[in-house]
């Protein structure tokens, strides 16, 4: 019964290496973690990882999508600090006439989704319409949200209402039986995420771009379509993680989500997706999301090694993540 | 004459993990001579020559350089020790030019810098000696498939090797490419260069080699002398059957139009397009390599920018603008590219076989089970022979990637199916399996066009056959008319005014 084997392992093809590789780096960082501090294994301290991990780890499921269909985008940063800086904005304007309310929150989330949406739209249309270089187009609206929110807050800060803040805070602070906003939006982003990998038509078509354009092509796959959603997706999810985020602090500056797009290509990498495409996998992007916060916050719990080397020890994880990718392709 | 051996494999065995796919091999190149290694699809053919020139170790088993044991460390030293090889599957860098291509690893260098003069006029002799007209500054992406494989002969062949290891050389040329390439076979052969090759055109094996050795699953069946052996002899010692009758019964009669295009443009490839494809009916295009064949059907089916005055199907006008609109009225086209087009290499037959009609399998989800289900139908139904059933199908033998690459078209359970060289590379058994099953497709109420180089296929396949010139239908041949001689006169533009009558 070969049907019943290939089912309950549909990658068994794989290198576990590939697949073991990530998972057990999570788990000695647990164990790291435990063995240094009493208080890693704690409620709290694990609710602020995950709930800190949930911003980049929303945008890096989209990103999983991206990077699989053979794209990349590295204004998710800058669009998250737009994004923030324009819902700010709006909910402060629209304030005279709704007064604080549910109402105001949800235009304040409608306006995100629907920025995230054109700002994906946006990027997908250069790249895939008009051909243009991924890298080019997505650098570029790097350069123009990150300028454009500094300009919104004319070089400063853009705050929301006092009112509107306390009103607000539950979004990120609050949940249900304990597990907060953050980290159950994640958790529905991340299942979704991966039921649409890995058992939806459009999980394999955008692995398919990402193996062979050509291929893809000829098999009916429409690629420029596809490939659109893939920003498309990644830009709402951008404007969901901003809905989550804008709470936190109740404003945006020059220097929100810097670095995010980074973090989220990372976080794909580590988790085993591949870097030019052809293959994803959402719930290895969700490990590496967590090797990355784990190692912020070993640091910054333990005084083992300077908190100042985070980046240090995640540019290390990260390179040694793509050579263990490149071994397990050399034995497969 | 016979000379001394040069190479010689003693009981060589290769398993891919746990599978052997190799047992026991034996045979020996001499100066001088061509041997011919003939065998079904995934006999092991490909695997026997990437040992022998180094590329592969052995898992058992001798490798004889004059008389000598050798491993080949690496691909470096089967190269220093003369023997040169030109895979099955292309082996240029796409990006770089004929002449980059050309002199790859091995630039010439005047001083610190590239003698670029000199590559250059080297590279024109090579492209000479084998009739190649392309320019050494192209880049070998805008080269067609044959034009491809006489870079890489003239590649090999400016390597002064002493052993030549071909495989499936001529499975893209044309038949005046494969001339000129037997040509420097026989040159070579002069200078006392041992040479083995592989073909599944039996008459080529025959015109060629002096010696002949049949591979079946991985053993040697036969060995000897090529006199003593014909094609019918060929046929059956690699199959293990009789394969006389190569091609099934022609329909006949064929029932009404299904299938009417009129003026069918792409742009800079063909133009005016004009055919009528009936029920039941197999229609054959041929023309010369560059004629617009391949281009005008991919134009039909929405693979690219077209435009027609009117194309109808059942009777009905439609509008095909993509591949989507095609497969909408079950019309489907199966690519001459399988490498490039065809397949994803690096993934699994499952994902392959199930690409192009995901719809089938599940609204939301995909069935999984269903696909496994389709996998296995397929895999008995089209033969396909593979080590494991879930390797990577770049694994796949040639012909048996083509036999998956026809069960994906298939899935998406076409009325019209467009086959570009449906045979290219596949055994002569499983060619004849493939024509019987293109005509019952056919008389099950379907209609099929064949785009094929090989005019024996044309000729033994279709009812019908319409030859293509510069782009433009020269003229169509039905029944009796359907001659090779014919054929070539439409293809070269000579006797038009036969042309006029049929056409
Ligand atoms: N890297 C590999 N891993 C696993 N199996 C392999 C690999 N390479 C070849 N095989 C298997 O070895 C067998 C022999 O393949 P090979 O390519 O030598 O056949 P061939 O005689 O050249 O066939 P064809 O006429 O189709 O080119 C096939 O079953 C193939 O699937
Ligand atoms: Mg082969």
């Amino acid at each position: 019964m070969t049907t019943e084997t290939t089912n309950t392992r549909p990658r068994r093809a794989l290198p576990s290496m590939s697949v073991l590789g990530p998972i057990l780096a999570l788990i000695v960082l647990v164990a790291i973690g435990a063995s240094l501090n009493s208080n890693f294994l704690g409620a709290a301290n694990i609710t602020n990882v995950l709930a800190r991990s949930a911003f980049i780890g929303i945008i890096a499921v989209g990103m999983t999508f991206v990077i699989t269909a053979g794209g990349l985008d590295l204004s998710v940063g800058s669009m998250a600090a737009f994004i923030a800086g324009l819902m700010i904005l709006v909910m402060n304007a629209a304030l005279p006439t709704l007064g604080v309310g549910v109402p105001i929150i949800l235009l304040g989330m409608l306006v995100a989704l629907l920025a995230g949406l054109a700002a994906g739209l946006l990027n997908g249309f250069l790249i895939t319409t008009l051909g243009i270089e991924a890298f080019i187009v997505t650098l570029g609206s790097m350069g123009i949200y990150r300028s454009l929110v500094t300009w919104l807050a004319d070089g400063g800060t853009l705050s929301l209402d006092f009112g509107l803040r306390t009103f607000y805070r539950p979004v990120y602070f609050d949940g249900i039986l304990g597990i907060s906003w953050p980290i159950i939006v994640f958790a529905l982003v991340v299942i979704g995420g991966e039921i649409l990998m890995s058992r939806a038509r459009f999980g394999r078509h955008c692995a398919a771009i990402g193996s062979s354009e050509h291929v893809a092509h000829y098999s009916n796959v429409n690629v420029n379509r596809t490939r659109l959603l893939t920003y498309a997706m990644l830009g709402v999810l951008v404007g969901v993680a901003t809905i989550m985020y804008v709470p936190r602090l109740g404003s945006a500056s020059a220097s929100t989500g810097l670095l995010w797009e980074l973090e989220a290509i990372a976080a794909v990498i580590i988790g085993g997706t591949v870097l030019k495409g052809g293959f994803g996998r959402v719930w290895g992007t969700v490990i590496g999301v967590l090797i990355l916060s784990l190692i912020d916050n070993i640091l910054n719990l333990t005084d083992l090694v300077s908190p100042y080397l985070n980046g240090a020890i995640q540019g290390v994880i990260i390179i040694l993540a793509v050579i263990l990718q490149r071994e397990a392709k050399a034995k497969g | 004459m016979t000379g001394t051996p040069v190479l010689s494999l003693r009981d060589v065995s290769k398993s891919f993990g746990p599978v052997e796919v190799l047992h026991g091999v034996t045979l020996d190149l001499r100066a001088g001579e061509v041997l011919a290694l003939i065998g079904e699809n995934g006999a092991g053919k490909s695997t026997t020559m990437k040992i022998l020139a180094g590329y592969q170790p052995a898992t058992s088993g001798r490798i004889l350089l004059d008389g000598e044991e050798v491993t080949f460390g690496s691909l470096h030293e089967g190269e220093e020790a003369g023997i040169v090889m030109i895979h099955q599957e292309f082996n240029l860098a796409e990006q770089l030019t004929v002449e980059q291509n050309i002199f790859l690893g091995r630039e010439l260098h005047r001083g610190w810098l590239l003698d670029k003069a000199r590559m250059r006029r080297l590279t024109r002799e090579y492209l000479d000696r084998v009739n190649c007209h392309v320019h050494p500054d192209t880049p070998v992406a805008k080269l067609s498939n044959s034009d491809k494989q006489m870079v890489e002969i003239a590649k090999a062949l400016s390597r002064d090797a002493r052993v030549l290891v071909m495989d499936e050389p001529t499975a893209v040329l044309t038949a005046s490419e494969t001339r000129t390439l037997f040509e420097r076979v026989r040159a070579l052969k002069a200078e006392g260069t041992a040479i083995l090759f592989t073909s599944h055109k039996l008459g080529e094996v025959a015109e060629i080699a002096d010696h002949v050795t049949v591979l079946r699953d991985g053993a040697v069946v036969h060995d000897g002398r090529a006199g003593g052996i014909d094609e019918d002899g060929m046929a059956t010692a690699m199959v293990g059957r009789d394969v006389s009758d190569l091609y099934p019964a022609k329909a006949g009669m064929s029932g009404e139009v299904m299938l009417r295009v009129q003026g069918l443009d792409v742009p800079g490839q063909a133009e005016a397009v004009s055919f009528e494809l009936r029920h039941g009916e197999i229609l054959g295009i041929a023309g010369l390599i560059g004629s617009g064949r391949t281009e005008a059907m991919e134009g039909l089916c929405g693979l690219r920018t077209a435009s027609a005055e009117r194309i109808e199907i059942g009777g009905d006008a439609v509008t095909i603008r993509r591949p989507s609109d095609a497969l909408d009225h079950g019309l489907c086209y199966l690519t001459e590219d399988r490498k490039l087009r065809g397949l994803l290499l690096d993934k699994p037959m499952w994902e392959n076989l199930t690409l192009q009609s995901l719809e089938k399998f599940g609204g939301v989800l995909i069935d999984r089970t269903a696909e496994e289900r389709a996998l296995d139908r397929a895999i008995s139904e089209f033969d396909i022979r593979s080590g494991r059933r879930d390797m990577r199908v770049g694994n796949l033998s040639g012909g048996n990637q083509q036999k998956l690459l026809l069960a994906k078209v298939m899935m998406s359970e076409p009325r019209i199916l467009v086959a570009d060289e449906p045979t290219r590379g596949i055994d002569i058994g499983t060619k004849q399996q493939i024509y019987a099953f293109l005509r019952d497709f056919a008389a099950s109420g379907h209609a099929v066009i064949v785009i094929s180089s090989e005019m024996q296929e044309v000729i033994g396949l279709a009812d019908r056959v319409l030859v293509m010139r510069t782009g433009r239908v020269a003229g169509t041949l039905t029944g009796q008319e359907i001659t090779e001689d014919a054929i070539v006169r439409l293809a070269m533009g000579l006797g038009a005014a036969e042309t006029e009558r049929v056409a």
